[in-house]
């Protein structure tokens, strides 16, 4: 790609300028990768935080008092739901379809906020339990790396929901199209994350 | 009022924290204050504001940015030389009965200061000002890849810095050392404000710092000219990569490391606690995994100045081009594997110790192997020993020295004895100092005449520089003797008389420093003054190799009228070797991106949230968060944010540089 673009032509051996406008390759996906996998470092330290502080117990509840696995697991359905439906508005929003994609976006956005619903239901559950945040470094680094997975699902609703109201005014262009594609990376990025939370902190904490 | 409400409104903010009793820090309000209004009105009088606002304040111009973060990091400069200076000041004196000026607890936010203001608010403005300034440049582009993301990125550096500096005169700031280790740094033992404004100035300057490490890699992996293959690009663009993709892969380390410190003191959670399972080695852990990689972000962009000045003033490809490619990728990835040498004395065990031991020696070979290849681009040189290659030259004597320190500090057992010593600060400085200062004022002095269109005054441009390079060694020879002896660092009160010569010393040398950041600013200004005699048309006024001078001084916002096709490495030089001639017709419309207040707003409110939630000010933080969520969307729908530099007016910007350019034939 890039190899491609910094190629010269026979025609370019002796000519030191370009005579007509030079258009740099958009990169907004490629910074966008970039952030992605910066927000990916905040969470290797998380997992980092979790995997050294994880059995610090201090005489306090473990994963395995704690955990409702099929509770976790309805969760898990809708947020790996979500990245279905997400996926199939963007082959509508590739399609140039409005309707569609405005549905299938709202379908997404409710399938996340069903997913939020659920962990502050948990939340609220174990911190009622006595089980809250402050209890242990188990705790605190369990709560940090769940909450702040959350905490990006909440920001991603947001801007879902932005997309929309701007989708629905400018129609499919492609700024456009590039919007919903950078929210689509990060939609499916909180996924895999979501999938390393739910093997590493709740299959292994109930071991 | 009722004292619920007065605590409602102000949070734990109070009088008490406005600091009338310490003649100090209220003898410097004053003056800032003094300085502050003075320029408020002359702003105001010459009605200049509206003109600060379009053309700087929300430009999107990569130049104008670069220049403004380096006018932020010498302002700082000053604020952090001063700290510097109080410091040599108490230690000179506090020795037996006198416990010299400064209350140990003023001391210890002074040298915490001291630390944070250099590497945050100097080194790195400095350090992103120049690839600001210089990479679009050096790769034939109109501007970065993300000209508002820049302008934002500054501006949440110069809230951080508003922070830091707000500390001086409400409340206090940390006591904790630049890396505020829990758990000094946990409630149980800074209950005030102090860490807090630690940890919210570098979220704030840390968001600018991680976008504008994104932008710069996009930058540079996106919008090369024609033809500049990586292995074309300019050493400096090299190394400016490297420090960017290092950026990128560190500072997310360090916002979710103070970002854990804060759950810590504001939801009373326990990771770095004592108790609970909390373990505060895990912070030292990480911040280090940032920090180290830190040190080499700030010193690669100085390797890529040197090897410019270098080829520049030696009148000579640069030897080893690939070699030094090497060594800096080399370098970035090394960097990543040697954080535990800051904290071989956590007892982590012989074998964990040896290979961090060992990584760490292995780095000074690709930095050897560059040294030499200035070396031999000196070799059979023509050196012009104009300021940016005395600065260089500066550089390669004391850098190999503090080099050498480093591996020795490198080996476990030896650091069992020398760590938290003087010398290991003595060491560290003769890096910094040597490296990255020196570097960061060659680059200041190489780059200036492209920026501004004429040089700086070289003879204070020569005192400034022997200023520095005498006034470190005298300051900081001693505290090499010191630490050999065993003294600590952080100490203010000694009880040993016959250290007290050493200290002496250093403040001497301390002196000699302030001559020379006091030459740099007489420069400037008496360079402003004669700027007619120092004046350059040809934009080109070293005979430079690189990109950057084939356009004016100071270059138009579009840098460049037609794109360049470049052949090879040094592609000015080959330009000019091959009888390139400046194309005057033929003008284009030029697409370019368009000014944005969004910047200056949204790090003018992250800068009220970070104030609000030291002072616990909660209302204030949750109207500054939502306003702070409503500015960036709202932003989100500014979809006007380019526009075309008609054909005339390039006509006209172009036509006047080609009559200069004829009469100086």
């Amino acid at each position: 790609m890039a190899s491609h673009a910094h190629a010269l032509t026979e025609a370019d051996k002796n000519r030191f300028h370009m005579t007509e406008e030079h258009h740099p390759e958009n990169g907004t996906l490629l910074g966008f990768w970039i952030y992605l996998m910066s927000d990916c470092l905040i969470f290797a330290v998380l997992f980092a935080t979790y995997a050294v502080l994880g059995r610090n117990y201090a005489a306090g509840p473990s994963g395995a008092d704690l955990f409702d696995l099929p509770l976790v697991a309805v969760n898990t359905g809708l947020l790996l739901f979500s990245s279905i439906t997400y996926g199939f508005a963007m082959l509508s929003a590739q399609a140039g379809r409005k309707t569609p994609t405005l549905v299938w976006l709202a379908v997404t956005g409710l399938f996340g906020l069903g997913f939020l619903s659920l962990e502050l239901y948990e939340f609220h559950h174990l911190i009622h339990e006595g089980a809250g945040p402050q209890r242990s470094a188990f705790l605190s680094s369990f709560f940090t790396l769940v909450g702040t997975h959350g905490l990006h699902v909440t920001f991603g609703i947001i801007w879902l929901v932005t997309l929309m109201v701007q989708v629905g005014q400018r129609g499919l262009d492609e700024a456009m199209k590039r919007r919903l594609m950078c929210l689509s990376m990060f939609w499916h990025f909180l996924d895999v994350i979501w999938i390393g939370v739910f093997s590493f902190v709740y299959l292994l904490g109930v071991l | 009022m009722s004292p619920d409400l007065v605590k409602f409104i102000f949070g734990r903010l109070t009088w008490e924290a406005i600091p009338l009793h310490e003649p100090i820090l209220l003898g410097t309000f004053i003056v800032v204050a003094l300085g502050g209004l003075a320029t408020l009105g002359l702003l105001t009088r010459y009605k200049l504001w509206g003109y600060l606002w379009r053309e700087w304040l929300t430009s999107v111009d990569h130049k104008k940015i670069g220049v403004m973060y380096i006018i932020l990091a010498i302002i700082m400069l000053l604020r952090g030389f001063a700290d510097a200076l109080m410091m040599r000041a108490q230690q000179a004196m506090a020795f037996g009965d006198n416990a010299g000026y400064l209350p140990s607890h003023h001391y210890d936010q002074i040298f915490t200061a001291h630390g944070v203001i250099m590497i945050f608010f100097v080194a790195m403005p400095l350090v992103t000002g120049l690839m600001n300034l210089a990479v679009p440049l050096q790769i034939g582009a109109r501007d970065v890849a993300f000209p508002f993301l820049n302008n934002f990125s500054f501006w949440m550096t110069v809230g951080g810095a508003v922070t830091v500096m707000l500390s001086l005169f409400v409340g206090e700031f940390a006591r904790t050392g630049w890396l505020a280790y829990p758990p000094l740094s946990n409630l149980a033992y800074s209950p005030d404000v102090g860490v807090d404004y630690y940890i919210w100035a570098l979220q704030i300057a840390g968001v600018g710092t991680t976008l504008s490490g994104i932008n710069l890699v996009v930058t540079i992996i996106k919008m090369r000219a024609p033809g500049m293959s990586l292995m074309k690009m300019p050493v400096f663009t090299w190394t400016s990569l490297c420090t960017n993709v290092l950026i990128v892969a560190t500072f997310p380390i360090l916002t979710a490391t103070l970002a854990l410190l804060t759950a810590d003191r504001y939801l009373y959670t326990n990771f770095f606690t004592n108790d609970f399972g909390g373990n505060p080695m895990m912070y030292v852990n990480l911040i280090w995994i940032w920090g180290h990689p830190e040190v080499y972000i700030l010193i690669l962009p100085a390797f890529g100045v040197f090897s410019e000045v270098v080829s520049t003033f030696c009148g000579k490809r640069l030897f080893g081009y690939s070699s030094m490619v090497y060594a800096t990728v080399v370098i970035t990835i090394l960097s990543y594997l040697v954080w535990l040498h800051h904290f071989f004395t956590m007892g982590s065990g012989a074998s964990v110790n040896s290979f961090f031991g060992i990584t760490t020696m292995i780095i000074s070979i690709p930095t050897g192997a560059k040294i030499f290849n200035w070396l031999f681009t000196m070799y059979r040189g023509r050196i012009r020993y104009e300021v940016p290659m005395l600065w260089t030259v500066g550089f390669m004597v004391t850098f190999v020295i503090g080099g050498m320190t480093g591996v020795l500090l490198a080996v476990p057992p030896a650091d069992f004895v020398l760590h938290n010593s003087l010398f290991l600060i003595a060491h560290f400085h003769n890096v910094i100092i040597g490296g990255v200062v020196f570097g960061m004022f060659a680059g200041i002095t190489y780059w200036f005449p492209k920026a501004f269109g004429f040089k700086l005054d070289p003879f204070w441009g020569k005192v400034s520089f022997w200023c520095w390079l005498v006034g470190f060694w005298v300051a900081f020879t001693p505290l090499y003797v010191l630490g050999l002896m065993g003294v600590t660092r952080r100490v203010s009160h000694f009880e040993d008389p016959s250290l007290q010569i050493w200290f002496v010393i250093a403040a001497i040398g301390a002196v000699i420093i302030l001559c020379g950041i006091i030459a740099f600013i007489v420069q400037i200004v008496v360079s402003v003054l004669n700027r007619e005699a120092l004046r350059d048309e040809t934009g080109d006024p070293w005979g430079g190799r690189t990109l950057e001078w084939s356009t004016s001084s100071p270059p138009p916002a579009y840098n460049f009228a037609f794109t360049p096709v470049v052949h090879q490495l040094d592609a000015w030089w080959d330009m000019k070797a091959r009888g390139y001639e400046r194309p005057t017709t033929g003008y284009i419309p030029i697409h370019m991106p368009a000014n944005t207040g969004a910047g200056v707003i949204l790090a003018g409110i992250s800068t009220v949230l970070g104030f609000a939630l030291i002072w616990h000010i909660w209302w204030l933080a949750a109207v500054s968060f939502v306003a702070l969520a409503a500015a960036a969307i709202a932003h989100t729908f500014n979809f006007k944010r380019d526009y075309y530099i008609p054909a005339e007016e390039v006509v006209r910007v172009e036509d006047a540089r080609t009559e200069a350019l004829r009469s100086l034939t």
